[in-house]
């Protein structure tokens, strides 16, 4: 780590948009006056609204023009579907490319949003985000959905690499709307002795997800963990998966996702697999089906070919426990007040890894959308 | 009277546990409950409190002469009646802290009480969840107390706890009882916590019966001495 930066005077940012739409951004996590933020990226459709950075160690710059002036864009473009043998959709338009460069280390998070707001718009990006050795950030990506954005598409694809020490906490908000789809896809190349976090978050109806991010764990050491809050309204199918590939030795991963169905069908899938031995990794998945007409759906899958590994898995799906309700009804709490704070607690922010200032700014958000959904 | 049960019987799961159960408890009066594992203890306290799955089939509860059978166990807490749990439950995501705020708005209280029973650091973990055994009980009382009823239901405040820690939640509790005039009913088989409250009247519960109130002291020296059966042979021998 060589240097610790400090704010900076905020500096608000301007967009045409409509003052709904700049709700609905926020809402999703977008500080527009960027006080605690070190920088910030916004596209809306394939329209880049704003793309701004605080920090000299920090880049933050539109994929197109990336890719032409930054000779590491175009060094690590695809590669880490390269990395695994896969295919990814052609044809993107802008997305962000995000660097921090060698030991910079970020207190305040970035900020990246990608909006959805014509009708029926496909929108399709791809994303790259390289951070250099020793360097550490948090960040935090919005997507949202304008109210006249009917039957939009949005196509993710994301590329991330975590080099030798560094520490990422990459934390996306999906706030999307009963008739988006949406299709991220996203791999995680990490170093020796790096750190990926990776944090989703989705309070708000949706029509369809469908995303399997990856994380390789490619240095000995590096470490990944992927954690989902997921709360699933009546009509929208979440299918998540969270998978990590093991190859070097010492390594380890954590996967935990936390659903909830008011009525909508959750397919929460993990997938670790070793590639080597010495490898420590656990998988928990956890639902709460609050309605009738609500379905989870846990696949949790290991694979391994060492004996000198410690895997586990844990799930459990159900109503809420009689017993925790009786609890709080003893201390007098009222049965409603009760469910509603093991609802609260069951989707606890606190496994996120977050900062204190974004750690509160997402339980605000829970709050809100857990309040208006019981 | 300040709370009387009268002629209760209860099942569980189809089985009846308690029998006929008569007892009555005065403002300011503290009872210890004794008998031996499984003789239905816990499920009267869970009765007393209103547990689903605790069907009374006959008699009556009454708390400062209303009838409570009928009321939820929330209604039950609001009028006054608390509980410490035997096994209390662990709930992940709501943090301690959560409750004892839900309890009082006394912010000042809640430091003071949490560091007295070495607490401090347990305030934002998640209830119970992982608490050692003894730390779990001091999270119990802690809360009872902050919740502040009128009537206490104390199912083994002790057991787990280790010597220095019974001194010191036996003086919290002895103290609070006392200086607040809390009534309470407290199973105890360690008979540890006699020492720390002033309990007036004592009974014995058998086979989900009980056999015989008096003086708590005696009592549990007599079972120290001749165990639950001779008590139970004694208990008929006097009562018929
Ligand atoms: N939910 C239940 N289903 C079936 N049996 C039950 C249930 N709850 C209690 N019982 C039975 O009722 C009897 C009394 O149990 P209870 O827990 O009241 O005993 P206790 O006196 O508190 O014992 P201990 O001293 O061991 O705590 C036991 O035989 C127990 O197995
Ligand atoms: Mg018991």
């Amino acid at each position: 780590m060589k240097s610790v930066k400090t704010a900076s005077s905020g500096k608000v940012l301007n967009t045409n948009l409509k003052k709904n739409d700049v709700e609905i951004i926020s809402s999703s996590g977008m500080d527009f006056s960027q006080d605690k933020r070190s920088g910030s990226f916004l596209q809306s459709d394939n329209k880049i609204e704003f793309m701004n950075t605080l920090y000299d160690g920090l880049d933050i710059i539109d994929m197109e023009t990336a890719l032409k002036k930054i000779p590491e864009a175009k060094k690590y473009y695809a590669r880490a579907f390269k990395e695994l043998k896969r295919d990814f959709p052609k044809g993107t338009k802008g997305g962000y490319f995000i660097r921090v460069k060698k030991g910079t280390v970020l207190k305040l998070p970035i900020q990246a949003c990608l909006f959805l707001k014509q009708k029926a718009f496909k929108q399709k990006v791809h994303n790259l985000i390289i951070i250099e050795e020793g360097a550490k950030v948090y960040l935090i990506t919005g997507c949202s959905a304008s109210k006249s954005a009917f039957h939009a598409h949005h196509l993710g694809i994301s590329e991330f690499f975590v080099k030798k020490g560094a520490y990422l906490n990459f934390t996306m908000i999906h706030s999307w709307k009963e008739d988006t789809f949406v299709k991220p896809m996203s791999i995680a190349i990490v170093e020796e002795d790096a750190t990926f976090i990776s944090n989703y978050i989705s309070l708000k109806p949706v029509k369809e997800v469908q995303m399997y991010p990856t994380a390789v764990l490619k240095g000995k050491s590096a470490r990944a963990s992927f954690n989902s809050l997921i709360l699933s309204h009546p009509g929208s199918v979440q299918d998540i998966g969270s998978r990590v590939i093991f190859k070097a030795k010492n390594t380890q991963a954590e996967v935990i996702s936390r659903a909830i169905s008011l009525g909508g069908k959750v397919i929460a899938r993990g997938h670790l697999k070793s590639e080597v031995p010495q490898v420590k990794a656990h998988l928990e998945c956890r639902g709460l089906i609050l309605s009738e007409k609500g379905t989870i759906h846990a696949i949790p899958e290991m694979e391994s070919d060492y004996r000198d590994v410690n895997m586990s898995h844990e799930a459990a799906i159900g109503k809420i426990n009689k017993e925790e309700i009786e609890y709080l009804c003893s201390r007098g709490f009222t049965r409603n007040q009760a469910q509603s704070i093991i609802v609260r607690g069951f989707m606890d922010v606190d496994v996120l890894g977050l900062p204190q200032e974004l750690k509160q700014g997402i339980e605000d958000l829970e709050n809100k959308t857990l309040q208006s959904s019981f | 009277m300040f709370f009387e049960i009268k002629d209760l019987t209860v099942e569980v799961e189809g089985k009846t546990i308690l029998r006929d159960i008569n007892l009555s408890i005065d403002k300011d009066e503290v009872m210890v409950l004794f008998g031996p594992n499984g003789s239905g203890k816990t499920t009267l306290l869970r009765a007393i409190m209103g547990f689903a799955g605790y069907k009374v089939i006959q008699g009556e509860i009454i708390f400062e002469g209303e009838r409570i059978n009928n009321l939820t166990i929330d209604e039950r807490a609001r009028l006054g009646l608390g509980i410490i749990y035997q096994h209390p439950a662990s709930i992940r995501g709501v943090k301690l802290h959560q409750i004892a705020s839900f309890l009082t708005k006394d912010d000042s209280k809640i430091k003071d009480l949490s560091q007295r029973l070495s607490l401090s650091k347990h305030l934002d973990r998640d209830l119970n969840q992982g608490f050692s055994g003894g730390e779990m009980k001091r999270s119990e009382l802690f809360q009872i107390i902050l919740q502040d009823s009128k009537f206490l239901c104390l199912d083994e405040p002790e057991s787990g706890v280790d010597i220095e820690n019974i001194s010191i939640m036996g003086k919290v509790l002895g103290e609070y009882i006392t200086k607040l005039k809390k009534s309470a009913l407290v199973i105890t088989h360690t008979g540890y916590i006699l020492d720390y409250i002033n309990a007036q009247k004592g009974c014995v519960m058998i086979d989900g019966k009980l056999w015989c109130v008096g003086n708590p002291r005696h009592m549990f020296e007599k079972i120290k001495e001749l165990g639950y059966e001779k008590c139970k042979d004694c208990l008929i021998r006097k009562s018929t």
